[in-house]
């Protein structure tokens, strides 16, 4: 058996996503997508999760998750005081700013 | 041997040692390298002929001054995903089109330290995101064995630059094979080294529980180097573990090679129609060579690789889909200004991203969405606890696990640049690691339809020492490293 094939299933088992659900998507990203970006990725996406639905194949009640593969919890460091950016390194990189803030437009009307 | 530029960095080392070259030469060599075929291959994104050249004439004072380091006066590049203070770090993105990060990434920190000479900044998929280069926003990298094919990816710009002998070795970084795959399909040495071995502080992240920096080299003593440079623990990553960091070089000539060691070969990786004939006819001939060289094969099974795609790309799109919510068009990077602050958000993501990195930002964002979290997010998580525990059983019995690096040989440019779910399937023998955590590496191992073959050796968590010894064995065994490819 060799996963490259096998996994690739003919026929569709999740419903295609509708053209809502690619928009509720792209705000949650807050991602801005043109009308045949939208389209494509309806289809693209679809595919995908179709694929991804062989999970379900799996049995996997009481299974913990892995968020992360290492043997380490939460790693602290000392509250100690250190040098850190200077404020116009950091800013350096900014699209607009002034006063050492960064300027954006009004979030608030 | 005529050209500087064809050194590895063990010959270079010993030759700037005795005096016989200087570090300035080499670096002119290796520029003029790039002069050369650079602008048919177009590896780097960000060539420093200036300061490469500046620090050469300062690694050649401080050597006549009596100063040595492991890397003093050798030239390496760098993938445009580790941050380079001063130095413009695009990521392959018009998003970060212009970013010039205030700090050095700890791995770049750690190899100025060493001596190395920053000769530039290698092209990547955007964001790392791919597996052939070609969704970088800027240009596309040729395989310097046939420029009509694709360099693998993401790491495509390092491995096809190392391999063409436009420098002497570089960095990568693996999410899910971008270290490996590309190392295979230009015919390289490339080493994912275990989570948590190199600090990932000043790499931009992808897929966190999953990203790795690692060298690619012409030989895996040079691997061993540039591993040895920048591994070791790094108060500034919280993931970075520990542990003290052995000496690589000698572990990997200590023993006695692949002799009594037991190489475990899952079945799931070979034998199907997706595995080109040559490749697996290639990596066949490789296993049969390590018995000769004393190593016991052995028959194992690893029952959740066909799972391992949607586990990697629900679980690496997710953790990019909410690293990537950085890229707001406040603090760094583009800005398409619009009349309000959300239509700002909207038209800088719409105009900075491009589309693969649109596409599995939407993936991600669904599998954490609400309604949506426990069907894929969740369930991918759970899956991924059942393919480490394949490799833990395999631990007990194995002390490596050898398979193909990639299904096939390096794919022509446009095959599957509007297919991606076909250049997912392409990872399907690198992610697996990625998600356990381990380490791996690939090695040339011959040839098919002209084209390299990788071997992929996998190990265990800080399993470094192990897979190097085999690598160097199977490599002092054979030739197929010292191939070079036609680009000229």
């Amino acid at each position: 058996m060799c996963v490259v094939t096998s996994t690739l299933c003919p026929e569709r088992t999740v419903a295609k996503l509708s053209l809502e659900e690619v928009e509720h998507i792209a705000e949650l990203a807050r991602l801005g997508l043109s009308d045949a970006e939208k389209e494509t990725f309806r289809d693209q996406l679809s595919d995908i999760l179709d694929y991804a639905d062989i999970l379900n194949r799996l049995d996997t009640r009481g299974v913990p998750p892995t968020a992360s593969a290492l043997p380490v919890s939460t790693v602290m460091r000392r509250d100690e005081l250190r040098p850190s950016l200077p404020t116009e390194e950091a800013m350096a990189n900014a699209p607009d700013a002034e006063d050492d803030q960064f300027r954006v437009r009004a979030v608030l009307e | 041997m005529s050209e500087l530029y064809w050194l590895t960095i063990h010959e270079a080392q010993a030759m700037l040692g005795r005096g016989e070259i200087s570090s300035l030469e080499l670096t002119q060599s290796v520029l003029s390298r790039v002069l050369d075929v650079d602008n048919a291959l177009r590896a780097y994104i960000n060539l420093l002929p200036e300061e490469a050249l500046a620090q050469a004439e300062a690694a050649d004072r401080r050597r006549a001054a009596g100063e040595d380091a492991p890397l003093l006066g050798i030239p390496v590049a760098i993938k445009d995903v580790i941050c380079t203070r001063g130095v413009t770090t695009t990521c392959g993105s018009r998003i970060l089109e212009s970013f010039v990060p205030p700090f050095d990434a700890t791995a770049v920190a750690r190899l100025r330290a060493a001596g190395a000479v920053l000769l530039g900044k290698t092209n990547t998929d955007e964001f790392a995101m791919g597996s052939s280069t070609e969704y970088s926003a800027f240009f596309p990298t040729g395989n310097p064995w046939d420029l009509e094919r694709v360099p693998g990816g993401s790491s495509g710009g390092s491995a096809a630059a190392v391999a063409a002998g436009e420098v002497l070795g570089a960095f990568g970084t693996d999410t899910g094979g971008s270290i490996r795959q590309p190392a295979a399909l230009c015919g390289v040495v490339g080493l994912k080294p275990t989570y948590g071995r190199v600090s990932r502080y000043g790499l931009v992240a992808h897929g966190s529980s999953l990203d790795q920096i690692g060298p690619l080299a012409r030989s895996v003593e040079d691997a061993a180097i540039l591993l040895g440079c920048v591994a070791g623990h790094d108060p500034l990553d919280s993931t970075s573990l520990d542990v003290p960091v052995p000496d690589y070089l000698r572990e990997m000539k200590s023993g006695a090679g692949l002799k009594g060691m037991r190489v475990g070969v899952p079945r799931e990786y070979f034998g199907g129609e997706g595995i080109e004939v040559g490749v697996e006819a290639a990596v066949r001939a490789a296993l049969d060579l390590l018995v000769d060289l004393g190593a016991e094969l052995i028959d194992i099974s690893l029952p959740h690789t066909e799972y391992c795609i949607p586990i990697y790309y629900l679980i690496a799109t997710a953790e990019a889909s909410s690293n990537l919510a950085r890229y707001d068009g406040v603090r760094y990077g583009l800005r398409e200004d619009a009349p309000d602050m959300w239509g700002t958000y909207y038209d800088t993501r719409r105009g900075g991203f491009g589309a693969e990195v649109k596409r599995r930002i939407m993936l991600g964002t669904y599998a954490l969405s609400a309604g949506y979290y426990d069907a894929y997010y969740l369930k991918a998580q759970q899956a991924r606890t059942l393919l480490r525990l394949d490799f833990e059983r395999a631990w007990e019995q194995v002390d490596l696990i050898a398979s193909p690096t990639s299904p096939t040989v390096a794919f022509k440019m446009g095959q599957k640049v509007d297919d991606p779910l076909q250049m997912y399937l392409t990872d399907v023998f690198t992610v697996s690691l990625n998600l356990a955590g381990m380490c791996g590496i690939s090695i040339p191992c011959g040839f098919s339809d002209g084209m390299p073959v990788g071997l992929q050796f996998m190990g265990p968590a800080l399993g470094e020492s192990v897979i190097l010894r085999a690598a160097y064995a199977y490599e002092q065994a054979t030739e197929w490293h010292k191939r070079r490819p036609s680009v000229s």
